[in-house]
């Protein structure tokens, strides 16, 4: 099927509240077409892994400016991997150091984002890369 | 009329003949761009003239310094008593650390202190919180018990420098702990002085440190308000603040009007929760701004400020001592507005800004280091980022007169639309039943999103500028040194609250917590029983779980 759309799930890990940018991305995923669930902040990595497999999502964008991406990201890639849905893509993005990218890639991650990254060049990403799950 | 007749006489012909002129000229070559706005989007003219602010009354519009309606400033002697207090942001790792940077600041010429706590303290969690992982100590100073607390202030002169603590939904629990800290050193509470933001309605529309829901939220802090009223008059109970509305992506607009809507919805909650007497308690309400990049906004907008707030005092809330009117803030420069990429011209945007604050008048002022965009602060940056506002002070003579200014045809147009502008939104959030209401549909938080969203489409279409994101970029990255916080300051957290919890008196513990348990359900003032439970040592999530049972939790809806 051609024309089944892009599932994404933008998603806050964590305590932080800097929303801004999962917001701004959302809208733009909702304008690029994409099927767009935002989770809203403050959610634990085990709320989103249950989520998006819940939702059967394609992709799972995560926003974090805290700091605590080295704990978070990881452990939603690996609760996803544990549950057997490790065709999720995850990606991430926010206040993150250069040295954190491999660490993150290790963990599964497929892309990550920091600020000046323009909305067309994630929409392209996320078209190239993301395959709509049968 | 604020010009004589034969004076716009004058340059209406004046004017007629300078327009011919530009037509020309720009018939041969054109402007470089069609339409000239502000980083919000508000569109400039060419030119202002008189006719751009003729409509003004000299003694209703713009006065003097230290007199209704206060545009030009609260203080009759401006800058030259004193300068703005020099207030620097500042909390990383454990308390011992921020303690070091604060007497580092202290040395260095900071005449204030100002609190950032971690995501597990901002949202009442202790350390060992299941949700708390991952996030000890990284964008600000961990506090579990008072026992960190009195770690924080160690050495501090808590007499005589006053300190801001940013801390919103536990704000009832860390005001306790700074009242009870000076207490053990023997400070009586009428000699302290500082602020806490205490402002959750700014929460709800943009920060999202989040707990419970908006009417209780409000309750607590009309507590706090009463109780420093009473017991603690130096202190500023509430911090009512644009910045995280306007780092969440509003205009500045949107930045003032509904800030001021959220300050006029604490100042009814006040009068009909407490039945204070507006006077009683309004002169230690305070404010906190943004100051972005695109200079004479702000500085219309803080002056804008100062006359809504004059106005509403007086007029909406019939307010009679002048020190109601006043509206005294902090200014922080705009986060959102510094790059990543070439991170050394974020000195240069933090520099412009500071100087807009001061330019508008504000009484207290943060400068962004130039690594924040990136990570913590180190050193070397903050220090750059507080001698910018010396060298302000100092070297620049910004500081010599007041409101310097005041007259420009433009500055003062450009305040008279940012009011006007501000008195639709206000005018609208009241027809909606008032901000608690607004919010409650989604109204600030919508509309902010769509700002955010269009101002990210025109710098992504190159229609705005930030230079190195979209203009000028460099293909290489300068390497910048980054502060780190090690992954093990959380255990030693974690060491530190188990070996409290050893020690304490769990009992008296447990009867402070149901004391404020009951103190929220009576509806009484819950302050004095989170001093007792402070005291006791029961931690912020002790105090906090209390009002998540009492009250229950309230959930981002994820409006976008």
């Amino acid at each position: 099927m051609a024309d089944k759309k892009i599932r994404v799930m933008v998603a806050k890990p964590g305590l932080d509240g800097h929303d801004r940018g999962a917001r701004v991305l959302a809208r733009c995923f909702r304008d690029a077409g994409f099927e767009v669930i935002y989770t809203g902040c403050h959610q634990t990595p085990e709320q989103i892994a249950s989520a998006a497999i819940q939702e059967d999502v394609d992709v799972v964008g995560l926003s974090c400016l805290s700091g605590a991406h080295r704990y978070l990201f990881p452990a939603v890639a690996k609760l996803l991997k544990e549950q057997g849905a490790d065709d999720i893509t995850v990606v991430g993005g926010g206040i993150i150091p250069e040295q954190d990218f491999q660490m993150l890639y290790d963990a599964g991650l497929k892309a990550v984002w920091v600020p000046g990254a323009t909305l067309d060049s994630i929409v392209e990403w996320f078209r190239t890369n993301v395959q709509p799950r049968n | 009329m604020y010009f004589a007749a034969e004076v716009l006489e004058q340059s209406s012909t004046m004017r007629q003949k300078w327009e011919d002129e530009v037509r020309k000229v720009i018939a041969k070559n054109p402007d470089q761009k069609p339409r000239w706005s502000t980083v919000s989007d508000l569109e400039i003219r060419r030119l202002y003239g008189p006719e751009d602010i003729k409509d003004m009354d000299f003694a209703n519009d713009i006065g003097y310094p230290g007199q209704y309606p206060y545009l030009r400033g609260n203080q009759p002697t401006g800058y030259r008593g004193k300068y703005w207090t020099f207030r620097m942001f500042s909390g990383m790792g454990d308390a011992k650390t921020t303690n070091q940077r604060w007497h580092l600041l202290l040395k260095e010429g900071q005449t204030g202190l100002s609190t950032a706590f971690d995501f597990p303290t901002l949202m009442g969690y202790d350390t060992d919180s299941p949700k708390a992982r991952g996030e000890c100590g990284k964008c600000g100073v961990a506090i579990d018990t008072l026992e960190d607390f009195m770690q924080l202030v160690d050495g501090i002169p808590m007499d005589r420098v006053t300190t801001s603590m940013t801390i919103n939904p536990p704000a009832t629990a860390l005001w306790a702990m700074y009242c009870a800290a000076a207490e053990l050193r023997g400070i009586p509470l009428t000699k302290i002085g500082g602020t806490i933001q205490n402002d959750m309605l700014k929460e709800f529309i943009a920060q999202k440190t989040l707990m419970c829901p908006p009417d209780p939220s409000v309750k607590l802090i009309s507590d706090t308000v009463e109780f420093g009223t009473k017991h603690v008059p130096r202190w500023n109970t509430i911090s009512i603040s644009g910045y995280h509305i306007r780092e969440a992506g509003s205009t500045a607009v949107q930045e003032l009007a509904f800030t001021l809507r959220d300050g006029m919805e604490y100042v009814e909650d006040v009068l009909r929760r407490k039945g204070l007497d507006v006077d009683e308690f309004a002169p230690r309400l305070s404010f906190f701004y943004n100051s972005h990049i695109d200079f004479f906004e702000e500085i219309a907008k803080l002056r804008a400020a100062r006359r809504i707030w004059a106005k509403a005092m007086r007029e909406r809330y019939n307010s009679k001592d002048p020190r109601s009117w006043w509206m005294r803030f902090h200014t922080q420069t705009a986060g959102c507005s510094l790059t990543a990429q070439q991170p050394y011209n974020n000195v240069v945007r933090t520099a412009t800004e500071a100087l807009a604050a001061v330019l508008g008048g504000t009484q207290s002022l943060h400068t962004n280091s130039l690594d924040e965009v990136l990570c913590l602060p180190s050193d070397h940056a903050v220090q750059i980022a507080l001698r910018t506002q010396q060298i302000i002070a100092e070297e620049t003579g910004a500081a010599n007169t007041i409101d310097p200014l005041a007259g420009s045809y433009f500055v003062e147009a450009l305040t008279n639309e940012m009011e006007e502008k501000a008195w639709e939104y206000i005018h609208k959030i009241d027809e909606m039943g008032g901000m608690v209401a607004a919010i409650e549909k989604g109204f600030p938080q919508l509309e902010i999103a769509d700002a955010a969203y269009t101002y990210q489409r025109q710098i992504d279409a190159g229609e705005k500028i930030m230079i190195g994101i979209n203009k000028y970029v460099s293909p290489e990255a300068t390497p910048i040194p980054l502060v780190e916080i090690d992954d093990s300051v959380e255990l030693q957290q974690i060491e530190r609250l188990n070996a409290v919890r050893r020690k304490r008196d769990n009992k008296a513990v447990k009867r402070a917590l149901d004391d404020i348990k009951a103190a929220c359900k009576k509806g009484d003032n819950v302050m004095p029983y989170c001093i007792e439970a402070v005291k006791s040592l029961a931690s912020v999530q002790e105090i906090c779980d209390v009002y998540r049972e009492v009250y229950g939790e309230y959930r981002d809806p994820g409006l976008y």
